[in-house]
Order: structure tokens, then sequence, then C-alpha cells
């Protein structure tokens, strides 16, 4: 069985168990709807879940664009500039102490309700793990080339950028997949405290309207657009990291 | 293969303490200028160290002491003269054969001559290969690349740590021709566990053995490297050093 269909097999089995869960226990829609009330929900408010997707993606997407330029570029500093590591290593993990859901109102309060706030929680959840990533792989590179490039004479910057660099990028790819499934959330997180739009909004909105069905629809949405994330990501670094 | 002038080396005094144990001290050697010097000793016995001390790469490593002086006899500096070869190529793995020939000039900023590394990787037989990653190339064209490498840095002293010992036979005999060879002009220390690798290519070689380590030359080499393998007088000492090495070895 190659693995798409083994993929299909086991959504296929999920979405029939779940049917025969709301069939069987008499669950009312407001409780748990079934695969086919959800499909449907999704199917009638579609132009609203897509607009919604649009937003949440369009935050997503730069929120992770950002926060890997950030994100990055903080790593190169913190390598470079050893003083300023044993300065700031210890501010940037105090600030990853800070839950971003305690922190995400008040980002609100500061840029309002559009997409700013969203994105700048984006960046805050995820720019974290990118650097940290990072950093270890610039760190641990192999002591053996360092000194072969130091009997070559290579100049710090060269030597960063020729090797420390290259050899950190399989590290850098963990952050990035992790990055690239932290992001959508960090979206969600944004919404979730102020907005007047997005998946997060919608979701929370049909919540409160126990519209459970319209709230499956648009977690199912959030679902794939996350695994999609994913899977382009992990698909650009294959084939940009190839050894 | 250059038109430097390669100097003798003259260490003194080298010493290496690792925690408590005393593997050499006082031992002074002097390495011919232009002239293979095969240092054979058992592993574990301090080759690679004192490898290290000449090439300048003494990081501080732990409990590691190692100290001495190494002067050229031109007086001038080592730095910026020594080229080293390992046992692991080091191939960085992002960059294809040629690249890894000329990273030591993108190191420097400088305009790297893509003819000589050309030339070069035709000389050690890889004219077919330039554009291969190291993933995609055998441990001994792996190698061929690293010495192509070493001699596109065009330094006078060049330090080998055993840097045939991971491939096989056939390969190491035809890189330890190549390597005699393209090496004729400079200075070579050779660091290695094989006697036979000692006996084809050394003009001296010296024996590193007993508790601290002491450097025995042996003596009455005849003919020039790279020697061949069917020389009789080859075998025979090949014999006696092993028999050498094997006490040596015994000892550590």
């Amino acid at each position: 069985m190659k693995k798409w269909q083994r993929n299909f097999f086991i959504l296929i089995s999920l979405l029939i168990a779940w049917q025969i869960t709301v069939s069987l226990g008499h669950l009312p829609a407001f409780i748990l709807p079934g695969p086919r009330l959800t499909f449907m929900s999704w199917w009638q408010n579609s132009a609203l879940i897509i607009s919604a997707t649009g937003i949440t993606l369009f935050e997503t997407l730069a929120g992770l664009l950002l926060g890997i330029i950030i994100g990055c570029f903080s790593a190169l500093v913190l390598i470079y500039f050893k003083p300023l590591r044993l300065w700031l290593l210890p501010l940037l993990i105090l600030s990853q102490a800070l839950p971003t859901f305690a922190i995400a109102p008040l980002l609100v309060v500061w840029f309002g309700y559009g997409v700013m706030a969203k994105i700048i929680t984006t960046i805050i959840m995820l720019f974290f793990p990118i650097t940290s990533a990072f950093l270890d792989g610039l760190r641990q590179t192999p002591n053996a080339w360092l000194e072969l490039a130091q009997t070559m004479n290579a100049t710090k910057w060269r030597l960063l950028w020729q090797i420390q660099v290259p050899a950190a990028l399989p590290s850098l790819a963990s952050g990035l997949r992790l990055a690239a499934t932290i992001a959508p959330m960090g979206a969600i997180v944004g919404e979730w405290v102020g907005a007047s739009n997005g998946l997060g909004f919608l979701l929370l909105n049909s919540n409160a309207r126990m519209q459970i069905d319209l709230m499956f629809a648009c977690l199912f949405t959030l679902i794939a657009m996350a695994l999609l994330l994913y899977f382009v990501m992990d698909r650009l670094l294959r084939s940009w990291i190839r050894w | 293969m250059n038109n430097i002038t390669a100097p003798a080396i003259h260490i003194s005094n080298a010493r290496l303490r690792y925690a408590n144990k005393l593997l050499f001290d006082r031992l002074s050697v002097s390495v011919e200028a232009a002239k293979f010097t095969c240092l054979l000793g058992p592993s574990g016995v301090g080759k690679t160290s004192f490898l290290r001390l000449i090439s300048g790469l003494i990081a501080p490593q732990g409990q590691t002491e190692l100290t001495g002086t190494v002067v050229a006899s031109d007086g001038k500096p080592l730095a910026n003269r020594i080229a080293y070869l390992a046992q692991a190529d080091l191939l960085l793995p992002w960059l294809t054969a040629l690249e890894n020939v000329i990273i030591g000039a993108k190191l420097r900023g400088s305009k790297p001559d893509l003819a000589k590394a050309k030339h070069l990787l035709v000389q050690v037989g890889l004219e077919n290969s330039m554009t291969l990653r190291p993933s995609e190339l055998s441990g001994g064209m792996r190698q061929r690349v690293a010495l192509a490498r070493t001699l596109f840095e065009s330094r006078s002293i060049v330090l080998m740590d055993e840097p045939f010992a991971a491939l096989d036979t056939i390969n190491r005999i035809k890189l330890q021709e190549l390597a005699a060879t393209l090496l004729v002009n400079c200075t070579v220390l050779l660091v290695t566990h094989d006697p036979l690798e000692a006996l084809r290519l050394g003009h001296h070689i010296y024996v590193m053995a007993g508790q601290p380590v002491t450097l025995i030359e042996l003596k009455g080499l005849t003919g020039s490297p790279p020697r061949r393998l069917d020389d009789q007088t080859l075998l025979h000492r090949q014999a006696e050093l092993l028999k050498q090495l094997s006490i040596a070895q015994a000892l550590v």
C-alpha cells in the first residue's frame, strides 16, 4: 500500500468512526455534529470560511516570513558577537517565559484589531525556536572543519558564511519545520483575543452562538491549512538542503 | 609543485601531558627541508598531538597540556606556510569536488584560481568528477579531492595525519604514489601507523616508542621514494619495523 493510500484509508476510517459515534450515541448536533453535517455547514458557509481562511493564511505567512528573518538574524548576531550572546541569550530565554497568550491582549491594545497584532503574535511565538535551532547548528560546526579553516587563514566573516552557516542549515531546517506548525497557532491566538475577521474569530463566534457544526468546519479548514503549510515547508527544505 | 623554497623545521622540547599521564617530554626532532619525514608509532602515542603542535592548532582541550618550540630553518614564522591533510577528508558536503578544492581561497576572500584547481583534480585522476558532491564520491576519490585541496594551498610545509589510513589497499598505494610525486618540493611530515607506508614514502623514518616517548631514527634507508612494493629490502625492513612497533604498542 502506498503512503497516500494508507493516509486516505486512515482518514476515511476516522470519518466513519466519527459518524458511527454520533449515530449510535444519539448525540445532538450542538454537542457533536457528524461529518455529514460538518461538511454541509462548510458548503453553506464556504464563502465566509474561505475569506476568513485568506486572512488567517496571510497573517500566518507574514508572521512566518518575518519570524524566519528575525530568528535567523538574531542567531547570526549571537554567534558572531560572542559578548552579545552572553548578555542577550538570557534575555531571549526570559522573553520566552512569557506566555504569548498572556501578552496577546496587550498587543491588540497596542496594534489594534487589524492583522498587525496577529502578525506580531505569530512572530513572537516562532522566532525563538528558529533562533535556538539555528544557533545550536552554528555552534556545533565540527571542530575539524574550523581547524582546517584556521590553517587556511580564513577570516571570521567568511568562515561564518562559507562553513558555519551551511553546516547549520540542517538544524535550521528542523527549526523551520517546527515554525511552520506553530505559525497558524500564533495567528489564531492573535485572532482569539480580538479580531473582526479570520478563522480564529469565526471559531470563537460560532462557538458563542452554539453553531458547533460551523466551528467544526472552521477547525477542519484550519487543520488542512496547517498541514499544507508544513508539507510545503518540508518540500522546500528537502529540495534546498540535499546533503 | 611550487617555487617557494621549503624550509626545514626544528622541533624542540615538545611536551604532551594528558591528565596525569606524561606521553612525551623534551622530545626534539628536525624535519629535513623538501623531504618526506615519516613518524611511525602505535595508536595513542601522541602522534596527532605532535602534528598539532607544529601546525599551531593547540587550542586548550580540557586536561591536555601541549607545549614545545617549533622554528623554521629560515627563521620566518610557520603560520601561513603549513597545509594539513588529516585522515578524515573534511570535505564540505554541500560543495562540489571543485568547490572543495578552492575553499581556502574562498575563506581568505581571494579570487580562486580555477584553472589551477582543475589541473590539480586532473592530476589526482578526477577529471570526470569535478562537479560531483562528496556523497557521490567513493572514499578513495574523496581523499584525492582532499589531497588536491591541500596542494591548491601551495604551502611549502605539509603535515599529514594518517591521510590514507581509511582507504582500501589499492587506493592507499595509488594515493601514496600521488602524494610522493606531487609533494616533491615540500617539507612533508607524515604520521602513520603503517610501516609499509613509512617505508615507501619516507626519506627519513622515526619510530615513536617508549614511555615517555622517544624518537628512534631508522637508519640505512636506500633508494628514493616512492619505493617499489616489490623491493626486497622494503619487505625486510617492514618485518623489522613491525616487530619494533609491537614492542612499542605493548608499552603504550
